[in-house]
């Protein structure tokens, strides 16, 4: 009788592996995949150095005025002369230290939600969410503890688009959750209320849901009643994306197997608690690229407050370069002002993928 | 309402644990459950079997209102399954159940699944409900598990997982549905072991399997249905040995041929 040996397992042949392998497979397999890989080398060159020849080596970084732009290159003198106004807008001068305290609080507050087992996440994480929007709230607005008050149309600039998505996606992420399970209940009228709350919402432009909230809402109320502007872009815009948001919840809702509601069931569990800490976790978990790609779309789509006269940042840069003292600014404009959303969609995204790192615990399924 | 239940402990009770009267459920025109009754006394242990669609799992589903009846009674730990949610929480607390694809939480760990009921549900302090949920692994032979994902368990060690958190609750009556019937063949022992340990304990359970070597060595009765109804209930050897029904002699001539 002889014994079973299982076979040693071997490494795998030099020339497939590391660096070497790799452009051997996908760059150099063959005299034509060589070929495009040299052309396509050639591309890349003649398009890059010019780029960032314009954008950084020739560029004019430092001065006050338009006389110290050379036209080599890129005139950032103009954006950073013009930084407050994108960044704090209509916002008086003296009271800038308002706002940075602000985003000073935000940043240390996100920055604890990023690193895996930062100290008192949790509470962090609450306050976060409901003491830090209040504590923003009264520096912002003023009016008491002897701030000077300062009203929302002198809001502007990436502190503005700041407040509208911080806003939008704390309060969306939410009423999305009770709309999704709204629209799966058994409950009859409930479904029905919140199908048509979703389909109302998502049905109609968001251009026309802030038009009609800026011209139309007027009309309705009683004569004299002045609802703020900032609120209604707020509610609009919440409400929109709140709509959108279910139907991706919804997605992760439907992909939970009916196992899992039936064990938590057998568990003695009752609704809100099986959703709340047996499917929802799971739902949100597989949803994660849908959420933030809705959260993206939403800091996106503030720029569209401009139709009821509020100055997001792209509103400002848009208005910064038509003065005249600054001529043929436009493309660095807009450039910098695309950066700008850039890195706060980017960072979002990384965030996600690196949440769904993090939660992966190996699907049994 | 848990520290009123053994007050109201009375010998009939003890008799019908579970008392099913004149049972009928649809699922929209179709007939699956037809006028079932079944007495099940505390401490008996019963396995039902039958071919597949034959109404076994509805049947038991019904015991804890995963499935809801339409007709006749349903009486458990006396308190009549009703509408009434209260009555159907208060009985799924007393009332665990294991499935034939595990359905443990694959976002929580092990541990995290025994606790979360009693934690949730009977109010039990987090410590001291990790405390019996180590003691219940252990039960199962996997202490060493605790930390693990149940996606990074066997299929065998998963089922006796289940078994294990259904058991925190500290219920009154088990209930098995198929636990064995997505396992290799190599893990069914390990589950069966720990059902047949479960028995010796003196736990109410009901089972529908189809592995009828356990049906032999652990049921006081064994039940064969086919299309929805009982069609012959008898006690194990009697039931092999001297089936009364034609229909019962040919389903086991076929699942014992191999």
């Amino acid at each position: 009788m002889s014994d079973f040996q299982p076979h040693p397992d071997l490494a795998p042949p030099a020339s497939t592996v590391g660096v070497i392998g790799w452009l051997r497979v996908n760059l150099f397999s063959s005299p034509m995949n060589t070929l495009l890989t040299l052309v396509g080398l050639f591309i890349i060159y003649s398009l890059i150095v010019p780029a960032l020849d314009w954008a950084i080596f020739s560029a004019s970084w430092v001065g006050t005025d338009k006389n110290a732009c050379s036209h080599d290159g890129a005139c950032w003198v103009f954006v950073g002369q013009r930084l407050d106004f994108f960044i704090y807008g209509f916002y008086p001068k003296a009271e800038y230290w308002r706002i940075n305290v602000v985003f000073v609080l935000l940043a240390l507050l996100i920055i604890p939600q990023m690193i895996e087992n930062a100290p008192y996440k949790g509470y962090l994480g609450w306050f976060f969410l409901i003491g830090f929007p209040i504590i923003a709230g009264i520096l912002l607005l003023g009016g008491i503890f002897g701030l000077e008050p300062v009203p929302t149309d002198k809001w502007g600039g990436l502190a503005l688009t700041l407040v509208i998505s911080f806003v939008g996606i704390v309060a969306a992420l939410p009423i999305g959750i009770l709309l999704a399970l709204g629209r799966r209940s058994e409950m009859p009228v409930i479904r029905t209320m919140c199908v048509v709350f979703i389909e109302l919402w998502r049905g109609v432009p968001l251009i026309s849901v802030l038009f009609m909230a800026s011209v139309m809402l007027p009309l309705f109320l009683p004569e004299g009643t002045n609802f703020n502007k900032l609120l209604r872009a707020l509610i609009g815009i919440t409400m929109f994306q709140s709509a959108y948001m279910a139907e991706v919840i919804r997605g992760g809702l439907q992909a939970i197997p009916k196992g899992q509601y039936e064990a938590a069931a057998a568990l003695g569990l009752g609704y809100w608690k099986s959703m709340g800490l047996i499917i929802l976790p799971q739902a949100l978990k597989l949803v994660i690229p849908g959420i933030v790609n809705t959260f993206i779309a939403l800091f996106k789509d503030t720029t569209l407050v401009l139709i009821i006269g509020l100055f997001d940042v792209l509103q400002t840069v848009a208005s910064a370069i038509v003065d005249p003292a600054w001529p043929e600014v436009s493309t660095e404009g807009f450039i910098f002002a695309a950066f700008v959303f850039w890195v706060f969609c980017f960072t979002m995204s990384r965030y996600s993928i690196a949440l769904e790192r993090k939660l992966h615990t190996g699907h049994q399924r | 309402m848990q520290n009123t239940a053994p007050q109201e402990t009375t010998e009939t009770q003890k008799a019908g644990i579970i008392q099913m009267i004149g049972v009928h459920k649809w699922y929209g025109e179709f007939h699956v459950l037809k006028d079932i009754n079944l007495l099940v006394d505390q401490g008996e242990r019963i396995v039902i079997c039958g071919p597949s669609g034959s109404g076994k799992s509805t049947l038991i589903r019904c015991i804890n209102r995963l499935e809801e009846h339409q007709q006749g009674q349903i009486i458990v730990d006396s308190v009549e399954l009703t509408s009434d949610l209260k009555h159907i929480e208060q009985i799924r607390r007393e009332v665990g159940m294991c499935f034939q694809h595990f359905n443990l939480f694959p976002h929580l760990t092990v541990l995290e699944n025994l606790t979360l009921a009693p934690i949730w549900v009977r109010k039990v302090p987090k410590a001291e409900a990790e405390e019996i949920g180590m003691k219940y692994l252990e039960r199962v032979k996997i202490p060493d598990q605790a930390q693990k994902f149940p996606g990074q368990l066997s299929g065998g060690q998963q089922q006796r997982v289940a078994i294990a958190r259904s058991l925190c609750m500290n219920p009154n009556i088990m209930l098995f549905d198929e636990p064995t019937s997505a396992l290799d063949p190599e893990m069914i022992k390990e589950v069966l072991d720990t059902m047949i340990e479960l028995a010796e304990t003196g736990m109410t359970m009901i089972c529908v399997t189809h592995e009828m070597g356990f049906a032999k060595t652990v049921a006081n009765r064994v039940i064969f249905m086919d299309e929805g109804q009982i069609v012959e209930e008898n006690e194990p050897n009697e039931f092999f040995d001297n089936p009364q029904h034609e229909r019962t002699k040919l389903f086991l001539s076929q699942i014992l041929a191999h």
